[in-house]
């Protein structure tokens, strides 16, 4: 069973609805037996990420996963739930859980894309990612395949976690992580069949490596 | 670097589809969610739904639809017509659309737009804009002014400090439909949505009166628009999403091409 964690923020449903669509066995909990129990978390979240730590820590749900990812548990960190991962957020100079190093950043104003016109804010639709390292999420998904963004903020991380890139009037990192601890900034909830292939991946490596 | 996002509009009047939509394979024709899905396996880069049902009960019908919706279709989909409390925002998010979509309500309490982008975050609310190309004003500087209830009310609102204001209170987006071009399908109001997207830093969907491809091509490049709206140029069948969008990728133009 994949454990949705619900820490009050945003969109936990639309996570929900893809997996039951791939008979993903799921729950979406803020259990602590519960996410002890699950073969694999799924950190999902759209909103800002001051209210969302003051949700994990007021729930006690910040030290709880960092003991689940101590001890192995599989996670899969999206949008917001992709840049609690990291230290801090300049999103309301918000500490973050600090399980992998970096940090948030807004979008510059002044950026401009391909065309030189000035960038939207958000960064809002489809956009490619090319990956730099192996990710076993993206087995079998097309390399031309886009993925559905919609941020103002974008993860730094520590160069040795970069997994993928993505243009928008800089080069960001969207995919970074470890084996077993993946985040992205994209939604492959609402990325079409590529992103149901990567819920996939992971649903199959969780179960392949089945802790609890 | 970013897609250029291709957007069908399905108007729903109590749950069916006002006008049907072609008939090819198993979709059922005037059935909002097996239309949804064909142009989800089309390549669709999103899906607008247009509630155009006048009474309380329809509107239960489309929440139904738009549940039925969220179950089988996996790229962002909003919701509009019809929705002017936080109460309305609330149950269509919950019903499983990504975005809510305000119009005429939020000319009359712009208040709503920072209600609903602090309750639901920014991301979640497109504000609709109805434009009709007036004589310019002390008014209506720019010589676009925005009308409300389908164009049957003036509102003496200029429709570049209106685009303005909703991005102020917190819009994430802005849907831009031009009243003049609508159903003429000889092209979008180019400069209309060139001067929008100039003035505003969110992105500028185009609608009303597509009729060609390179309309859209016209719209994401001289209207500076990030995505273009289509209605009935699909509906009739004499595109298809897969067409247009190879149109709009051989004339240049970054499109979402594999799904």
């Amino acid at each position: 069973m994949i454990a949705i964690l619900d820490y009050s923020a945003g969109n936990l449903t639309s996570v929900k609805r893809a997996l039951d669509h791939e008979q993903i066995p799921c729950e979406v909990t803020s259990d602590a037996q519960t996410l002890k129990n699950s073969a694999g978390i799924i950190f999902p979240g759209v909103g800002a990420a001051g209210s969302a730590m003051r949700n994990l820590i007021s729930s006690g749900l910040d030290e709880n996963l960092k003991d689940l990812i101590r001890s192995g548990k599989p996670m899969l960190g999206i949008c917001l739930g992709c840049q609690i991962i990291l230290y801090e957020s300049m999103e309301n100079n918000t500490r973050t859980l600090g399980i992998i190093p970096g940090q948030c950043r807004r979008f510059q104003d002044d950026l401009r894309d391909e065309m030189q016109n000035l960038i939207n804010i958000p960064h809002m639709g489809w956009n490619s990612v090319q990956l730099h390292n192996h990710c076993e999420l993206f087995k079998d998904v097309d390399e031309e395949a886009e993925f559905y963004f919609v941020h103002s903020y974008y993860p730094v991380p520590a160069q040795d976690f970069v997994l993928g890139t993505t243009r928008y009037g800089l080069e960001f990192c969207s995919v970074f992580g470890r084996t077993g601890l993946w985040a992205m900034q994209f939604h492959p909830e609402k990325s079409g069949r590529p992103g149901l292939k990567i819920l996939n991946n992971f649903y199959r490596y969780c179960l392949e490596h089945d802790h609890a | 670097m970013l897609s250029k996002r291709v957007i069908p509009c399905l108007d729903v009047n109590a749950g069916k589809l006002t006008k049907g939509i072609r008939f090819k394979d198993n979709a059922v024709i005037g059935d909002p969610v097996e239309s949804a899905k064909l142009y989800y396996e089309e390549g669709a880069d999103e899906i607008v739904f247009y509630d155009i049902t006048a009474s309380a009960e329809g509107r239960g019908i489309m929440l139904q639809v738009v549940e039925e919706v969220a179950r089988n279709i996996f790229i962002p989909f909003s919701v509009g017509g019809g929705i002017s409390t936080l109460e309305d925002m609330r149950a269509v998010l919950l019903a499983g659309s990504e975005k809510v979509s305000v119009n005429s309500a939020a000319v009359e309490n712009p208040r709503i737009i920072a209600e609903g982008a602090e309750a639901f975050g920014s991301q979640c609310i497109v504000v609709g804009m109805d434009v009709l190309k007036t004589d310019k004003s002390g008014q209506i500087p720019s010589g676009y002014e925005v009308v409300i209830h389908g164009g049957r009310k003036r509102v003496h609102l200029d429709a570049l400090q209106w685009a303005a204001e909703v991005e102020r209170l917190g819009a994430g987006e802005i849907c831009l439909n031009s009243i003049d071009a609508d159903g003429t399908r000889e092209g979008y109001e180019l400069e209309l949505t060139r001067l929008v997207a100039q003035k505003v830093r969110i992105p500028v969907i185009a609608s009303g009166g597509a009729g060609h491809p390179e309309h859209m091509v016209q719209a994401v490049t001289e209207g500076l628009a990030s995505a273009a709206l289509i209605a009935s140029i699909i509906h009739y069948g004499e595109f298809s999403i897969t067409g247009i969008k190879e149109y709009m990728y051989q004339a240049g133009i970054k499109v979402r091409r594999t799904w």
